[in-house]
């Protein structure tokens, strides 16, 4: 058994750790010490948890053994898992970590003694309002984090789910949390205890369910930092250093990548909240699509045209994960590179389902990551270069976010494809994006559309090169 | 006049969201996945809450409701801090740089 003094230290360093863990993430070449500084974080956190409970009994190995099945359920899946499949894990884990978070403190909440916050029935005030957070941030980030899985994995559409009075509703169950979290803390009631995790659990689900596939990268992220929030509020209830350090962090870093994607898109963080975004352009789009003239070429063209130009500039988008193109993709570029072309990639802030999904299946696919751009830095060159490749992108192309403030995209920074000298848009039909808006784009002079699943058509064109 | 210790705590939380304000901005936007991934595996530090709950039971009795509750969160965290810091090393080894590419 360590003194509360040593540990609490012990604790600090390991949060001093998830600091440098996460400051490792600054270049691709510090970032596997940072990972390996978290990796000690953690080990750190559990071994000095176990010397300062001081309890080495039948219940020690047990808790042995639930690390040991959690661990390796966690390992298989961690190898197991493809890339293209990153925004489910993600979003199955958030659920863990709120559910985790929600054991806990239904734990402390019966159990008082064991923490030291007083007996059941009276529970110390400042604990239990730091436990009823917690418990209840938690059970948002468990609900709406398994609505966001099932919807990334296509076991629930991913198109918004409205209904009247939608909004009103959540309000009024926002509003009973807080209630209920009161009334918990001056009745020390057990029964209203379950009524707010049930509440919570309720909410989550409800917050989660009007937002569209498309908006994923906001919904991700906005979990990732309640999930921090949620591990602090424990971490308050618990006195524990580390808890609290890493719930912030944690926090905060969700909620700078949600205000990331949402600027990426142009749109307010309740915007993209408050949902039904997609839902209601639908009908708009469909009635007013007028017969336009496209030109659309085969795989012998595209191959033509990249091997008379001297750059070419790659824009993927969601549909190449689908695809599972990016293997092809990369062929393609080493083909284009041994004739000498020039090939970079263009990444807009929410290509994709997460933050930073393109740039991770790129690098699945051997691309090196200084080949990949982000859009300021290579907005510019699109001017200058031969061909853009558009795979599996379309609304961050659209030219209309530039042009047209009736549009419903209109201010969202997108990548300038159309100052190309020729665009090649790979896609399976002329069908509007997620936005529900057409793509200018399609029909410009210099564009040629090439119909055709994203990795057929790569790999069709590599044949042709 | 004593200072309640929960002012410490909340100097170190309110610290620490600036410390994460200013550390997640310098994350380059092409490691935000892996980012996701391990502030995922490091908020699983939740662990030792539980595995002070799961061992709260005495030597007669190591199950009650509270302790099951408690080893029901190792489990799920011990899932996170495994699949969350492996899933980070694999994707990390992936990121590499232009040349020295031997194929």
């Amino acid at each position: 058994m360590i003194s509360a003094n040593l540990s609490a230290i012990f604790y600090l360093v390991s949060g001093v750790l998830f600091i440098l863990a996460l400051r490792g993430l600054s270049s691709p070449e510090t970032s596997r010490q940072g990972n390996f500084f978290g990796i000690l974080g953690m080990i750190i956190a559990v071994t000095v948890t176990f010397l300062s409970t001081g309890n080495f009994s039948s219940g020690f190995v047990y808790v042995l053994i639930f690390i040991l099945v959690g661990g390796s359920i966690g390992a298989f899946i961690a190898y197991r898992i493809p890339m293209t499949a990153m925004p489910e894990l993600v979003a199955g884990f958030h659920s863990l970590v709120g559910l985790a978070a929600v054991f806990v403190a239904i734990s402390a909440f019966l159990n008082p003694e064991a923490f030291n916050l007083g007996k059941p029935g009276s529970i110390k005030l400042g604990s239990l309002i730091e436990m009823s957070i917690g418990a209840a941030v938690g059970a948002i980030t468990f609900s709406g984090s398994v609505i966001a899985f099932l919807k990334l994995q296509g076991i629930m559409s991913g198109s918004p789910i409205t209904f009247k009075g939608q909004h009103p509703l959540n309000a009024i169950i926002l509003i009973s949390i807080i209630i209920l979290i009161y009334l918990l803390c001056s009745t020390q009631s057990s029964n209203l205890f379950w009524i707010l995790l049930a509440v919570s659990f309720l909410i989550g689900f409800l917050l989660i369910i009007p937002i569209g596939g498309a908006d994923m990268p906001v919904v991700i992220s906005m979990l990732n930092s309640y999930s921090g929030w949620a591990a602090a509020g424990i971490g308050f209830t618990l006195e524990n250093t580390a808890l609290i350090i890493t719930g912030a962090l944690v926090g905060s870093s969700g909620a700078i990548l949600s205000y990331i994607m949402c600027k990426g898109m142009n749109r307010s963080f309740f915007n993209v909240i408050l949902g039904g975004f997609g839902a209601t352009d639908e009908k708009s789009s469909s009635s007013s699509k007028e017969q336009r003239p496209v030109k659309s070429g085969n795989a012998d063209d595209a191959a033509f045209l990249m091997k008379n130009a001297s750059s070419v500039i790659i824009v993927p988008g969601y549909g190449m994960a689908v695809a599972q193109a990016q293997h092809a993709l990369r062929e393609m570029v080493d083909t284009l590179k041994k004739n000498d072309i020039k090939v970079s990639y263009a990444i807009h802030p929410v290509a994709g389902r997460m933050p930073g999904h393109m740039n991770v299946l790129l690098a699945e696919a051997n691309v090196p990551y200084d080949e990949v751009f982000e859009l300021e830095e290579i907005n510019n060159d699109f001017a200058n270069a031969d061909v853009a490749f558009v795979i599996g992108a379309n609304d961050v192309t659209n030219p209309v976010a530039k042009t047209d403030p009736q549009s419903p995209i209109y201010g969202m920074p997108v990548l300038d494809v159309e100052k190309c000298k020729s665009v090649l848009f790979v896609k399976r039909s002329l069908s509007p994006g997620y936005a529900g808006i057409d793509n200018d784009l399609f029909y410009k002079e210099n564009t040629l559309m090439l119909f055709a699943d994203a990795k057929k058509m790569t790999e069709d064109i590599t044949k042709n090169l | 006049m004593e200072i309640d210790p929960l002012i410490f705590r909340l100097s170190i939380f309110i610290l620490s969201i600036f410390v994460g304000y200013y550390v997640v901005w310098s994350v380059t936007p092409s490691l935000h996945t892996p980012l996701m991934s391990v502030t995922n595996a490091i908020s699983s530090v939740i662990i030792v809450g539980a595995i002070i709950a799961g061992l709260s039971g005495n030597s007669d009795s190591v199950f009650n409701t509270s302790s099951i509750f408690g080893f029901l969160a190792i489990a799920l965290a011990a899932i996170n801090i495994f699949g969350g810091f492996l899933v980070t090393q694999r994707m990390l080894a992936m990121y590499k740089k232009k040349k020295k590419e031997k194929k």
